[in-house]
This record gives structure tokens, sequence and C-alpha cells, in this order.
């Protein structure tokens, strides 16, 4: 009991409903089941692409790519819907994430048999994969009447009172935590982003893990991409801009170390919950939006800084309980 | 040069085993036909070369592309990123990353606006610029050496921050108000009319970044640093005073260049200057920097600089958005860096079969 509540997750999870039942207080409709849906509908994509992102992460890297992927799987599926009205939408899922995983393991390859750094070999990629979002589309919007009605529900579709897109979510976290936990492969990341040399001692493949990372990491983008499209019903070449700056965040703040091989699953879900709930609180009590990216920094700057003072006791603490 | 100054210059190859790279100790051995053609795969012939193939290209695709002034006129596209660049070559020889120099012209940008509106002086303007991005190169360095927070994770936060004050503030609005004398910086030209004062500023900062790379402790100790930074420490390096004053000289010349890229525009926006962070990370990684740090020379990126520049000016010429030149600068950076990887990998496979018959 006493180490559930020591966890990281705990007192963040702690701090996001406190921060949720203060929102409420000054707009009592925040806590409305409606508008908890649509924060969680809002906070899909970014759930599903931080969670790549804290992968490469993971192993003390960064993907830089992610939202440029994002932008070119919506792309491309929009315009294949554009001229394709026929195929069922169904289809564009499959499609997505096999262009994602394509975008990633280019990356990954870079990284792996070429060893570039990730933060080099992920900027390189997302100014290519953005610059081709720009030569498929010739600089165009693509807009929801040139969209499929099939194409455009494909998020919304609802089962059980949830969206496709919070199902599709759900899917993603589980078989993530299962993956990161369960498997040997994601021990690997762990152990590869823990301790490099110790864990290719250990017999773990670097290039597999890097390649595994950056893969997943650009699945997970692809799918995230073309929710996002279809979502809001509307594909240009500046699709998602930024948006990988917000997937790190997320990462830290869910306790994702930068050093690499420390954070969870969990983790990153309530970091990108926590966003989720701020730009959603913003609206409702009247702040403007112009403000959100302010309070971003300052978010990110507490965090990181109190996780590193948390972690610094942890280890005094650690040091003094040392028999000599 | 000795073999201990270039085990301090950190010219090894991981994994080689030893702090110097062994092909370079058998490059002595070599006749001097074959050292030329080695001087001819070093990175900083390399891009000289590539340099070179875009300037040619552009004088075919316009006449006037080497008309001096002309010339002169191209580089103001990119000096206010090179003055960036120069700092930042000893952030990433620190084996450190700052993210947060675009958001600190944007920051800069914003007070500069405030007090021009307020009917502010030109030199009260430049101060002001100047000043602020030292202390927002402070913030970064004194939360990055006090906390031991990775650079990459302190960056993130300050590159939302000072650029999320400058939305706060202005939101959709602009500062357009400043005193007339105050577009002379930006814009103006030294030297019979010729020269940009910018690239005059730039050419000071570049001397000052090699005379410190090459001939002071400080450029030593960024070097010993980057190449362990617990040896370093050790080995009584003050390794966060020297991280300090590198960040906070990083913030000093993106205010420089908030101050030079405000006067040319005439206008500060918050969305001012975004993106050239990457923009200046793929300049200094492609004038040769490692970005894991400990190696890297002020020359390199000179020339990248230079290249970058001018490859983006030529391809504006003939129309090229600038989305498909990202295209064409992304695969020079995958490029650059893998192809003298590729080469030095044929190169010591070959010496070795020498060495081994």
């Amino acid at each position: 009991m006493k180490r559930f509540f020591k966890r990281r997750e705990t007192t963040l999870f702690i701090t996001l409903v406190a921060f949720c039942v203060l929102v409420s207080l000054r707009a009592p409709g925040f806590l409305a089941p409606e508008n908890l849906n649509s924060i969680l509908n809002d906070t899909c994509t970014l759930i599903m692409v931080a969670l790549g992102q804290s992968f490469v992460i993971l192993i003390g890297g960064i993907d830089m790519s992610v939202a440029s992927t994002m932008a070119f799987t919506g792309m491309v599926t929009a315009l294949m819907n554009q001229y394709n009205p026929g195929i069922p939408a169904w289809v564009y899922l499959p499609i997505a994430a096999a262009l994602g995983t394509a975008l990633g393991a280019f990356s990954g390859s870079l990284v792996a048999f070429g060893a570039l750094p990730p933060m080099i070999a992920t900027i390189a990629t997302m100014s290519i994969y953005r610059g081709f979002v720009y030569v498929f589309s010739k600089g165009a919007w693509v807009t929801p009447h040139e969209m499929t009605a099939g194409y455009l529900a494909l998020p919304s579709a609802s089962f059980l009172g949830l969206s496709s897109m919070v199902w599709i979510t759900i899917t993603i976290v589980i078989a993530a935590a299962v993956f990161m936990r369960l498997t040997s492969s994601g021990r690997d990341i762990y152990a590869f982003g823990g301790n490099r040399t110790a864990a290719l001692f250990a017999g773990v493949s670097g290039r597999k893990v890097q390649m595994l990372v950056l893969t997943a990491s650009g699945l997970l983008a692809g799918i995230a991409g073309l929710l996002w499209v279809s979502r809001y019903g509307m594909a240009h070449s500046e699709t998602a801009a930024g948006f990988e700056m917000q997937t790190v965040a997320a990462c830290v703040l869910g306790g994702v170390n930068f050093v690499g091989g420390s954070g969870t699953v969990l983790g990153v879900v309530i970091g990108a919950l926590f966003f989720g709930v701020i730009n959603n609180a913003l609206t409702v009590i009247h702040i403007s939006p112009f403000f959100q990216m302010v309070i971003q920094g300052v978010i990110i700057i507490v965090a990181i800084v109190s996780n590193t003072l948390i972690d610094r006791n942890n280890q005094m603490k650690l040091v003094a309980r040392r028999k000599i | 040069m000795s073999r201990d100054k270039r085990a301090a210059d950190g010219q090894y190859l991981p994994g080689s085993g030893s702090l110097v790279d062994e092909s370079r100790l058998i490059d002595q051995r070599l006749s001097r036909r074959q050292r030329f053609a080695n001087f001819l795969l070093t990175w900083e012939s390399l891009i000289f070369i590539l340099f070179a193939i875009v300037v040619v290209v552009n004088s075919f695709l316009s006449p006037y592309f080497l008309d001096p002034g002309n010339l002169f006129d191209a580089t103001l596209n990119f000096t206010e990123k090179a003055i960036i660049a120069m700092p930042m070559i000893f952030v990433i020889m620190l084996g450190d990353i700052d993210i947060s120099v675009s958001s600190i012209i944007a920051l800069s940008s914003l007070f500069m606006g405030m007090a021009g509106a307020n009917g502010a002086s030109t030199p009260t303007l430049v101060l002001i610029g100047l000043c602020v991005g030292l202390l927002a190169g402070l913030f970064n360095g004194f939360l990055i050496t006090k906390f031991d927070i990775p650079a990459i994770a302190v960056t993130l936060g300050t590159m939302s921050l000072y650029r999320g004050i400058a939305n706060a503030v202005l939101g959709d609005q602009a500062y357009t108000k400043y005193p007339a004398d105050f577009g002379f910086l930006g814009q103006g030209y030294a030297i019979g009319n010729m020269v940009p004062l910018q690239l005059l500023v730039f050419i000071v900062i570049a001397a000052i970044a090699f005379v410190l790379r090459n001939s002071t402790t400080v450029g030593r100790y960024v070097i010993a640093i980057g190449n362990n930074k617990t040896a370093a420490k050790f080995s009584g390096v003050p390794v966060d005073r020297v991280r300090l004053l590198v960040f906070t000289a990083t913030g000093l010349c993106s205010g420089l260049a908030a101050v030079l890229l405000t006067s040319r525009i005439g206008s500060t926006r918050p969305n001012i200057a975004s993106g050239w962070e990457l923009e200046v990370i793929t300049t200094v990684v492609l004038g040769g920097v490692a970005i894991t740090g400990g190696k890297g020379n002020i020359p390199g990126v000179i020339i990248a600089v230079f290249l970058l520049g001018f490859m983006k000016f030529g391809m504006g010429v003939v129309n090229v958005p600038g989305k498909v030149m990202n295209i064409v600068t992304g695969a020079l950076l995958i490029v650059a860096i893998l192809l003298p990887r590729f080469v030095d990998s044929a190169k010591r496979k070959n010496l070795l079969r020498q060495t081994a018959e």
C-alpha cells in the first residue's frame, strides 16, 4: 500500500483528479459525462502518439518525426479517399498502419544501420515526410466535402457509449502495456535504455531494439494521423504541426526519463490525459487559448524539476540506508 | 598535430578501443598522394565540394547569381541563423542540445516590441534584446546545471514557456512600432554600401567562436566535457560553470539574432522565427559537429551555413516551394552523415587488409 502511494503514477493521478475537481468548482459542467467523454476523444491521438514517443525516449532518443508521419498518413489516406470514394472506410486503418510502419521503419533503419542518433535521423525524416505531404497535395487542402461520409465517421462510430477512436486507443494502450511488461522484446527496450553496454553483453540486439521502437512509434503515429484527419475533416501540409513537442511533453509529465530506461505506459497515458484536461479546462474557465503554450511550458518545467528532486531525495534515502 | 593534441581533440572512433583512431596513426606512413586523398575525404573538404557544386549550379540557374551585390544580399536570409549556430556548436560539442533558441528570439523580440511601442530609442532596444536573450539563456543553464536535468528536457519546457509568453501577450496582434533608425541594424550596409551589417556581425561572432574553440581553455574544457563528463569533472574541469556559460552565450546570441531579425523585418509576431531551432541544429550537424558530443570544428559549420543558405537561395530562384526545399535539406543531412561513415569504414577495412599483408 505504501509503495502504491509512492509511485509517480499515483501522485500524478491524484493531482489530475484534484485539478479536475478544482476546475469543476469554477465550471460545474466540467465533470459532466459528456464533457469527460469529449476530453477523452480529444486526447486519444495524443495518448497513442505519446506512447510511441515514450518507447523512443526509453532508449534515450527522441522521435521528432511523429507529427510529420501523422500528416503523411492523414494526407495519403485522405487523397485515396477523395479519388476512390468506393473503397470502404475501414480499409484505411490497415493502410494508415502500414504507411506509418514503413515511415517509422525508414527512420529506424537510419538509426539501426546508419548509426545516426535518433534525434538527427528523425529531424531529417521530419522535414522529408512533411515535404512529401506538400508534394502529394500540391499545397492544396483536402476539405470535408471531398471526403466520404464513411471516412469522416471512422473515429466517431459509437459502441457501448464510447467512440471507435476511444476503443482503438484502449486496445493500443492495453497492447502496449502487455508488450512492455510481459514480452521479452519489451523488457529488452528497458534493458537497452537503462544500460546499453550491459544490455548488449546480455545478448540484447541493439539494432533490433532501435528498429523496434522507431517502427512502433511510426505505426502509432500512422494510425493517429488517419484518425486526426478524419476527425477534423481536414488534411493539409500543416496537419499536426508542432504536435511532436506535445507528445514529448506528455512523456515528460508521465515520468519518462530522458536519460532512458525508466517510464511506464500508465504514466504516459496519465501524462497525456493531464494535457487533455488542461486544454479543455482552459476553454471551460474562459482563459484565452493563447495562454495554452505558456501553461504547457510551466507544467513541463515544474514536472521535470520535481521529478529530479524526488529522484534525488529517493537516492539520498537509499544511500542513508546502506550499512557501512 | 601531435598524438596527444589529437587525443585531446577527441578524434577517436567509438568502438575502436583506443583514444586515438588507429587509422589516423597509420596515416602518417602514407604517401603524399594518399594523404591528399584522405584530406579530400575530411568532412570540411566534402561539404566544401558540395558548396562549390551549389554555387556552380546556382550560377547556371541565374546569370545574376555571381553578382557581388546579389551574393551579399543572399546572405541576409541566413545570417541570423548562422549567428545562433556558432554558440550551438559548443552546446552540441558538450553533448547537450538547445531547442529553445527560436523561442528566445520570440521573447526578446516581444520585449523589444513592447519597449518600441513605448517610444524607446534604438540603443535601448538593442540593450533590451540582448539582456532578455542573456537572461533566458541563463535560466536554461541554471535549470540544467542546478538540477542536473538533460538539456533537451529543460529547453523543451522553456521553448514552450518563452514562446508561450509571446503568445499570451500578443495573441493575434503584432508590434510594429520601431524607431526609424532601428532598421539600419538589420537592413544596413557597410564597406562601400555593399556588405550587409549583419554579415559583419556574423564574421565577428564566428571569429570569437573560432578563437574560443581553438586557443582557449574553455574550448578545451568543452571538448573534454563532451567526451566524458565524469572524467572531466574528476580532472578538475568546472563542468557546471562551463555548461552554464555556454547556454548563457547561446541565449545572448539568440538575443542578438532577435535584434537583427526584428530590425530587418520591422515587426514582432508570436510566430517569429518558428522552426529555426531545427534549421540551426541541422546546420551544425551538417558542419561536422558530432551530436554525441566532444567533436566539432568552426570552419566546417561556417561552410555548412553557406552551403544550406545558397542552396535554398538557388532553389528559391527556380521557385521551389519551402516545403520541398526541406525534403532536400533532410536528405542532405542524412547523406552527409552516412557518406563519410561508409567511406571511413571502407577506408579502415582497406587499411586493415594492407597491414595484414
